[in-house]
């Protein structure tokens, strides 16, 4: 990194500090601190929606699994999250924000009871200090493989190996300064510039990609036809890249795990929850999916640019004046570089002796091959960006429900507001600590997609059926979302434990209590985990709700649909209607379907 | 809201926007030749950063509430 990169580096650390500070002036009460005190217009709401999704894991992912699955990997956006983000825009925001709680969590102990809530929050307070920590984790790593601290740490007389010390402590420290200033006003804040930096970082990536390797057609050119199509050879497993078909793809992909996501996970709900009224919070996922769906141009097709680049080396400079032998020879090279196999130290290899790919590095690897000094070092920030606002909504969804959920549930629950400030603050450099500790025992996936919708399978999806039988059924009963909560993630755990992934050992990959049955690809296992979690989690409600006693219907008035007078969203001009926006962006999202089937 | 987010932005665009733009014009052309095609794509970048910031900026001034 030249003079130029640190500097764009630097000035982009400084904005997001003083956003903090600006929040922090404001920033007096805990509604301020927790809830940005619901004073959010939705465009902001909506842009931070998609940016604290937009996490290192993401980033990288999706181009590491743009390079391993081609374009199938866009079914995460065209049938997973768009669907699932118009379903909690329409549908379930009027019960999230006109029930007035805090959180999630909270919510269900509204609906349904304390141990309910207990049981979310304690999942979920879990699964965010994961997840920010593999984020980090990912970012660390990431920073060392492209030896970006290598100059400034030989200045300083450190060996390599302290590049991951150091870009896990400093990124952590920034996080932890904006939002233990600006609580979740800070966090958004940024997200909204953030998304602008990911954005402004990775478009001129795909430019460059695909002009290096001659457009869309260069693409299909140079890599296989199921490269490139969504939906071909979903029939069959072994037919098309990601080894699932149709109906493991769309139940466990497209419903459970995409609704279970963006439908009940409290990192992305807070967002629209910080919204100033009713409408905005409804328009708030809306806008971000008609933003969000597309995302695959940006993230994905670098990978696919990076795998066509690998199949087929193509020498990106013409070795001339001014141009070095050695950058020649390395724009010569395969892009992505073969996994090295932890144990030996050696280039790893495949069963059938084929080279492993490290396909983490498709997307890192394209921006040090195509930015130069200047650009990148906004390619750097764009990462760092991403990095920080994933971590961000981790964070403050954490400070939030350990606040709120745990330690004013169970541990001190008479307390002054200034108080439960003073506890979210401390959860917040809490939860920084936790996730730098779990960034440190990060390790041992090859795709941290897999890692991430593993997690997602265990707590995410079963959830999902309690949020559903909760919101639209009044005969649910605290007892039943219990039970079937707690049986929903046994059945996840069980899953897990009886099936493997073809070509795996039994282990963490599943498979360890026995393997009666083997899945084709990792993917479909995850997809399956999530169905038989949110099914056993479904019946066993329904069941248990039936055997207990119903709740007072007095006591579901804006909890229940059927007991909840509808938003009289028909005050607006019809273009502005939830439904009628949700209309727009799902007929969108079939489209993006179609043309690349 | 309590300040306008566009400012920050803005103020951010138009930074990036001057430093790569003007690295672009002073910096060695050879770095192009290396990485982007023999594309200045710091100062096309950088110009483009520039009016997105600008854009936010003035957006902020024009769609200031009046007391």
């Amino acid at each position: 990194m030249a003079a130029i990169d640190w500097a764009i580096v630097a000035v982009y650390i400084l904005f997001v500090l003083a956003i903090g500070v600006l929040a922090a002036r404001r920033t007096k009460s805990g509604t301020d601190f927790f809830l940005a005190g619901r004073s959010l217009p939705a465009w902001v709401c909506g842009l931070a929606f998609i940016s604290a999704n937009l996490g290192a894991t993401e980033v990288i992912g999706m181009g590491a699994s743009g390079a391993k699955y081609g374009m199938a990997t866009a079914h995460f956006y065209w049938i997973g999250a768009i669907p699932a983000m118009v379903f909690v825009g329409v549908l379930m925001m009027p019960f999230y924000y006109g029930s007035r709680a805090r959180s999630a969590p909270e919510y269900l102990r509204l609906r349904f009871d304390e141990k309910t809530r207990g049981f979310n929050a304690i999942s979920f307070a879990l699964m965010t200090v994961l997840a920010s920590g593999i984020s980090m984790y990912a970012l660390a790593k990431l920073i060392g493989v492209l030896h970006l601290l290598d100059a400034p740490l030989a200045g300083l007389g450190l060996s390599h190996a302290w590049a991951f010390h150091v870009a896990v402590l400093i990124s952590a420290l920034v996080v932890l300064v904006y939002i233990y200033a600006g609580g979740l006003k800070g966090a958004i804040y940024n997200e909204v510039l953030q998304f602008f930096l990911i954005v402004a970082g990775f478009a001129p990536l795909v430019w460059l990609g695909l002009r290096a390797v001659g457009g869309w057609h260069g693409l299909q050119a140079s890599l296989t036809p199921d490269y490139l199509h969504a939906w071909a050879g979903m029939t069959d497993p072994h037919k098309n890249r990601l080894g699932v078909e149709w109906i493991g793809l769309s139940m466990g992909l497209g419903f459970v795990l995409s609704f279970g996501y963006w439908c009940t996970d409290f990192l992305i709900v807070q967002r629209a929850m910080a919204a100033d009224n009713m409408d905005s919070a409804r328009r708030t996922p809306l806008i971000a999916a008609s933003l969000k769906m597309f995302f695959p141009f940006l993230l994905i097709v670098p990978g696919l640019v990076a795998m066509a680049l690998t199949a087929a080396p193509t020498p990106a400079a013409p070795a001339g004046p001014g141009v070095s032998a050695a950058a020649h020879a390395a724009s010569a090279a395969p892009l992505i570089p073969q996994k090295i196999d932890g144990a030996t130290g050696r280039p790893a290899v495949d069963s059938n002796g084929q080279p492993l790919l490290d396909y983490d590095l498709a997307t890192p690897s394209l921006l040090l091959r195509f930015f130069p000094a200047g650009l990148l070092g906004l390619g750097v920030t764009a990462l760092l960006a991403s990095f920080m606002s994933g971590m961000a909504g981790n964070v403050t969804a954490f400070n939030t429900v350990w606040t709120y959920d745990i330690y004013q549930a169970y541990i001190r629950r008479e307390a002054s507001d200034a108080h439960y400030l003073h506890v979210g603050r401390l959860a917040t450099l809490v939860g920084v600590l936790l996730s730098v500790g779990a960034a440190y025992l990060a390790n041992g996936f090859n795709n941290i997609m897999d890692l991430i919708q593993l997690i997602f399978a265990f707590v995410n999806a079963p959830v999902l059926a309690t949020f559903l039988c909760g919101m639209f059924w009044k005969r649910a009963t605290g007892h039943g979302a219990f039970s079937g909560l707690a049986a929903g993630t046994v059945a996840a755990a069980l899953h897990h434990g009886l099936t493997l992934p073809d070509g795996d050992l039994p282990g963490i990959k599943g498979g360890w209590i026995g393997v009666l049955h083997a899945y084709p690809s990792e993917m479909a296992q995850n997809f399956w985990t999530a169905i038989f979690s949110f099914s056993t989690c479904f019946v066993v409600t329904v069941l248990v709700s039936f055997a207990t006693l119903a709740p007072d219907e007095a006591n579901l008035v804006g909890l229940v649909r059927s007991m909840t007078p509808r938003p009289a969203d028909d005050s607006y001009v019809w273009w502005r209607r939830p439904a009628v926006l949700g209309g727009v962006v799902l007929v969108g999202a079939v489209i993006l379907n179609v043309i690349f089937r | 809201m309590d300040f306008d987010i566009r400012i920050p932005i803005g103020l951010l665009f138009v930074c990036l926007g001057l430093l790569l733009g003007v690295y672009g014009l002073v910096g060695d052309p050879a770095i192009y030749r290396a990485h982007s095609l023999g594309v200045n794509v710091n100062l096309a970048w950088g110009l483009v950063l520039l009016l997105f910031g600008a854009a936010n900026l003035a957006l902020a001034v024009l769609l200031k509430p009046r007391p």
